[in-house]
């Protein structure tokens, strides 16, 4: 178990590795050189070889490639181009917005599309699992921007009971805030449905099939019985890894959500820092979203084969 | 298993060629009569599967609206006029116009062309290639197998619009690095499909036979296990053109996917959606609701197929 855990971790160290690789390399090759994208195209081009030397960009690429990878591992992620000023500054309350958005859209899905596939499985066949599947199935193929939009002008533009922006007036009490966010949270809302639903429903149908459920049936357990204490809690199992696997696919869904909804989170600080070729940022920013979704998929592992006794027991021996 | 009855209802049949998985399919050139008409069958249930035709019918208007559409909308979708910006939809503008006043229906129609492009090409690309490298991995297994295993698990360690909006920034966009960059990270996740169903493959007897028969390694990847994943595979393919159109959609909005003024769903969206707080709704929400309508068609017909083929 704890040798799973370990060799877990190693594995995602490995994969974070060849990540740092990746995203450096492709941000080398953005078009531009960096002092050129700073001093504009009307300075010399002394200027533009002086501030290269300065902020270390004439040097090799491998070398770049260490200083970066040191520095961020002590904490330093260097200096932002277009604002200069360091990008931890702008990084971390980034992400803290990006956070609360993401913790608001898991909070509405994760409950609403447990019991929605709960209640397909219940149901299968009929009408209401028709219904819930092929709904779940389409909004979840649907682009965050194009039902965001489509939100935008039912809810914000049509009915008027939203407002337009996530941003909320500064010092609006918590609430309020909220309530700015439900729209940008609902896009969300919809893609996760579909992936977490889909996962409750499989998960519940097998649990229903089995033979401890049918024991339990007929030794004359009342339904509901039968249902909270065999079929959920053998159904909820894969649901909880594909909620965390999911975090990654969220982090992605903001950069859309954000840009849409004019919120300055992480992917706001993305998109920005890519159009300004402002590569300090934009490779923090990608970065943190790579280990944050390496971190969520470490979690979804270790959590299943903690919670799956066949799995924990069977490596035990 | 492997066995198929012949004189069996056609229902039957087609059930126990979906039971038995599609290494039956293929395998012995004797029962290429019924492997024929599970084929016929197959279709046959797709052709009266209401969702498949649903689908079919909507993608084959977007079609038809990307190779004619220049022939038939009402305006040239690029002619601005700035006299008439943010109409409201009326006999004259169906759709209304946009912010430069370009008229909205027109771009529409228009606006299915790149992208009904690119997605196809991106997935036959990714599929394509997704093929060759699962086939490789499922079947020489070893470190090819766990070398690329770790590859892709460190490309995929991002949602795929980043790892893709990164590429496109670093090399520009352009319909070339778009078709590459997506089909590239989409072949990555059609390989474990493909690894996946040819470690089922592996098993089988028909292997072992070409295997004692000494027949070459890339023979046997091609000619004996790629007609029995094909299943899986059309399956993934679909199921991928959805998620291309999705990504591609999706980065034309993030402004690095098709260039304006190029009409383009996703683009039209980028540029209006900021007159959305001023009311002006018709400039953003067709171009929403087109991308929309061909991402649930498709999606409509990839579930059909999965379920006529893997049932």
């Amino acid at each position: 178990m704890l040798l799973y855990v370990l060799k877990r971790i190693g594995l995602a160290l490995v994969t974070l590795v060849l990540l740092s690789i990746i995203i450096f390399f492709a941000g080398q090759v953005l078009p531009g050189n960096a002092g050129r994208a700073i001093l504009g195209p009307f300075a010399s081009q002394q200027a533009v070889a002086a501030l290269d030397q300065k902020l270390g960009v004439d040097r090799s690429l491998l070398a770049q490639y260490w200083s970066w990878v040191s520095g961020v591992v002590q904490g330093k992620l260097g200096t932002s181009y277009q604002f200069q000023a360091p990008v931890s500054s702008f990084l971390w309350p980034a992400l803290g917005r990006s956070l609360k958005l993401a913790a608001f859209a898991f909070v509405i899905v994760v409950p609403l599309s447990i019991f929605g596939g709960i209640v397909a499985a219940l149901n299968r066949g009929r009408v209401v699992d028709r219904v819930i599947s092929t709904t779940s199935l389409s909004l979840s193929t649907v682009p965050e921007f194009v039902s965001g939009v489509v939100l935008i002008v039912l809810l914000a533009i049509g009915l008027k009971i939203l407002p337009v922006t996530a941003n909320a007036p500064p010092g609006s009490p918590f609430l309020t805030q909220l309530k700015y966010l439900i729209l940008p949270a609902i896009p969300l809302v919809f893609i996760l449905f579909g992936y977490i639903a889909r996962m409750a429903r499989a998960g519940t149908i097998e649990a229903l099939d089995s033979d401890y459920v049918r024991t339990a049936t007929l030794k004359g357990l009342p339904r509901w019985v039968v249902i909270r204490r065999h079929v959920l809690r053998n159904s909820l199992l894969p649901t909880i890894t594909v909620i965390a696997t999911q975090t990654g696919y969220l982090i992605g869904g903001l950069v859309v959500v954000e840009k849409l909804f004019t919120y300055p989170g992480i992917g706001t600080l993305i998109l920005t820092a890519a159009t300004d070729k402002d590569f300090p940022m934009l490779e923090a920013g990608v970065l943190f979203i790579g280990i944050v979704y390496l971190a969520a998929t470490l979690i979804a592992d270790i959590l299943y084969t903690v919670l799956n006794p066949r799995i924990r027991l069977g490596s035990a021996e | 298993m492997t066995a198929l009855d012949p004189t069996g209802p056609p229902g039957a049949e087609a059930a126990s060629a979906v039971v038995s998985g599609s290494a039956s399919i293929g395998a012995a050139g004797a029962l290429d009569v019924s492997v024929g008409r599970i084929r016929r069958e197959q279709l046959h249930q797709l052709l009266h599967s209401k969702p498949f035709l649903v689908g079919a019918v909507i993608v084959l208007w977007w079609v038809v609206c990307a190779i004619f559409g220049t022939l038939f909308v009402p305006y040239n979708a690029t002619a601005t006029n700035i006299l008439n910006t943010n109409l409201a939809p009326s006999a004259a503008h169906w759709f209304g116009t946009n912010n430069v006043g370009e008229d909205v229906f027109s771009r529409v129609i228009v606006g299915a062309r790149d992208i009904l492009e690119i997605a196809p090409l991106a997935t036959l690309l990714g599929t394509v290639l997704g093929t060759t490298i699962g086939l490789a991995q499922g079947y020489l297994r070893g470190a090819v197998d766990m070398i690329v295993g770790r590859i892709v698990d460190a490309a995929l360690a991002l949602p795929i619009v980043i790892v893709a909006f990164i590429f496109v920034v670093a090399v520009g966009p352009s319909t070339l690095t778009l078709v590459v960059v997506i089909g590239f990270v989409f072949s990555l996740i059609i390989a474990r499909t493909v690894r996946t169903a040819v470690l089922q493959e592996r098993e089988l007897d028909y292997l072992a036979a070409a295997r004692l028969r000494d027949e070459r390694v890339l023979h046997v990847m091609f000619v004996e296990i790629l007609p029995n994943v094909l299943g899986p595979i059309l399956v993934e393919f679909t199921v991928r053109l959805g998620y291309a159109i999705f990504t591609i959609a999706t980065l034309s909005f993030l402004g690095f996917g098709v260039q304006l003024p190029t009409p383009d769903w996703g683009a039209d969206v980028a540029s209006n959606y900021g007159y959305l707080a001023a009311g002006y709704w018709w400039e953003t929400l067709f171009p929403a609701l087109a991308i929309a309508s061909l991402v649930i068609a498709i999606n409509l017909i990839g579930d059909s197929i999965e379920s006529v083929l893997i049932q």
